[in-house]
């Protein structure tokens, strides 16, 4: 589904990826670890273009991104992205948020979006906000809105950098619980987190993420009961 | 001291004063309106990858600034003619100025009301397969519309206090106006205050206004 080889990524002078090699199946669920600064966000920015790569080659799913003629407009439909900070637009209902981008970029009719947007914020849990502004929301809503606005372009993947580190405490558990079920229906999903639970619950694979490179990978289980690598030890003694 | 100006005699002059203030109005509002569509897309030229499209506009917009309004009207209205060999009514002429000198003000506004929204919204937006433009259009645009609206209500006041310097150029609004009436009847003290209160309506009203459609942009 998505296949990284020898990726690059730097800032003027600052290499912040420094050769990232990954390979993730469809339907898996890859859980990305890492110190803050570590290029956790950046690694999965490349994967929807929102930072070009330096050097080096991503495919997703057929496509390679380095293609100049492929259309990046069309990858990011196949490909979700939910962020830290929601990133929900203001300005609009929550029901117009999930709806505009069927409309303009998938062209389906305002009837048709609007009945999978509020299909959409059904399973997500939150259909009777529907007439609702983003700013009436707790943060737990927001972020499942902006699931919700995300799965309505029906991507094949789904990326979700920190999506519960804004949050309250106790919003998190409901913002992961539509994260699983997700997982469960078989969602192909890189999510960079700190919440071992999830990971360890619901992910496939571990990757651990330390300046630029991916430091150690694997099953879940054994990343966080018997990491190899010393600088995987540490980190995991600080973060548990 | 009051007693020696005679604030009745400036009665006799309303029709010239009404005339006058057609003229300011018609230039002030003709004028904003081609400068904040000058505005909104020298703004955006101003916030474009477009290399070209963004060194036009901040040619226009550093000239615009860096100039007297005086001396850009001479340019249009004496200067101008003889380039485009056609001569230009001094009214349009009028409205050409206020557009023009708003309309680089406007940019700027437009740049700055821009470059303020989160830089979360675009990245949501080109995440959902929108593209640039699509963006800026549903997304970026709406929300700095709303925060542009203090610094435009700024602008429009500057601008319709600009008009005043349209006499030079023979636009009979209300300063021109004055200045006939004074220069005959030496009531200037009376005739200028008089215009004074007039411009005081108009920029309160605008004030008036724009408050109005603030409040009904933040109900929902
Ligand atoms: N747009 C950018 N310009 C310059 N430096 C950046 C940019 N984005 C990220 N960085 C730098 O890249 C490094 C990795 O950042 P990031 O990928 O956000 O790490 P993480 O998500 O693991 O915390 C950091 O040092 C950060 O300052
Ligand atoms: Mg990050």
């Amino acid at each position: 589904m998505i296949q990284v080889e020898k990726l690059c990524k730097r800032f003027g002078e600052l290499e912040v990826l420094k050769g990232i090699h990954c390979h993730i199946q469809p339907q898996e669920v890859v859980c990305v670890i890492g110190a803050s600064g570590s290029g956790k966000s950046t690694f999965l920015r490349c994967l929807n273009m929102l930072e070009t790569m330096t050097s080096g080659d991503i495919v997703i799913d057929g496509d390679r991104l380095r293609d100049p003629r492929i259309n990046i407009n069309d990858i990011r439909t196949e490909v979700g992205m939910v962020f830290q900070q929601f990133n929900l637009f203001p300005h609009k209902t929550v029901l117009e948020n999930v709806m505009l981008a069927p409309i303009k970029v998938r062209k389906i009719s305002k009837q048709d979006a609007e009945k999978k947007a509020l299909a959409l914020l059904e399973k997500v849990g939150i259909r009777e906000k529907a007439d609702n502004y983003p700013e009436q929301l707790s943060g737990g809503q927001k972020q499942r809105v902006a699931i919700a606005r995300a799965l309505a372009m029906e991507p094949k993947i789904m990326l979700f950098d920190e999506p519960t580190s804004a949050l309250d405490p106790e919003l998190v558990g409901e913002v992961l619980e539509v994260m699983k079920q997700l997982a469960h229906e078989g969602m192909t999903m890189v999510v960079v987190t700190h919440e071992m639970g999830f990971a360890r619950e619901v992910g496939d694979r571990v990757l651990f993420m330390d300046g630029g490179i991916i430091e150690e990978e694997g099953d879940p289980e054994q990343i966080f009961t018997k990491p190899k690598s010393e600088r995987t030890k540490e980190f995991l003694n600080k973060i548990l | 001291m009051i007693g020696r100006f005679d604030w009745a005699g400036v009665l006799d002059f309303l029709p010239e004063l009404k005339t006058g203030l057609y003229y300011t109005l018609l230039i002030s509002i003709v004028g904003l309106l081609i400068g904040f569509f000058l505005g909104a897309i020298f703004g955006l030229g101003r916030v474009s990858k477009n290399k070209f499209a963004y060194s036009i506009s901040t040619i226009y917009i550093e000239i615009v600034r860096g100039s007297p309004v005086l001396i850009q009207a001479i340019w249009i209205f004496y200067a101008l003619p003889l380039i485009i060999d056609f001569n230009l009514d001094s009214i349009v002429a009028g409205i050409i100025v206020i557009a023009i000198n708003s309309g680089a003000y406007i940019a700027e506004i437009v740049r700055g009301a821009v470059e303020s929204i989160e830089k979360g919204q675009m990245e949501a937006g080109r995440s959902l397969g929108l593209t640039r433009r699509q963006t800026m259009w549903h997304i970026i645009w709406p929300q700095a519309l709303k925060r542009m609206i203090p610094p435009l209500g700024n602008q429009f006041i500057i601008s319709i206090k600009d008009t005043s310097l349209l006499s030079v150029i023979l636009v009979p609004e209300l300063i021109f106006q004055s200045r006939n009436i004074a220069a005959n009847h030496f009531n200037a003290v009376e005739i200028y205050t008089t215009v004074a209160v007039f411009y005081l309506a108009i920029t309160l009203s605008l004030s008036l206004i724009l408050r109005i459609v603030e409040r009904r942009l933040n109900v929902n």
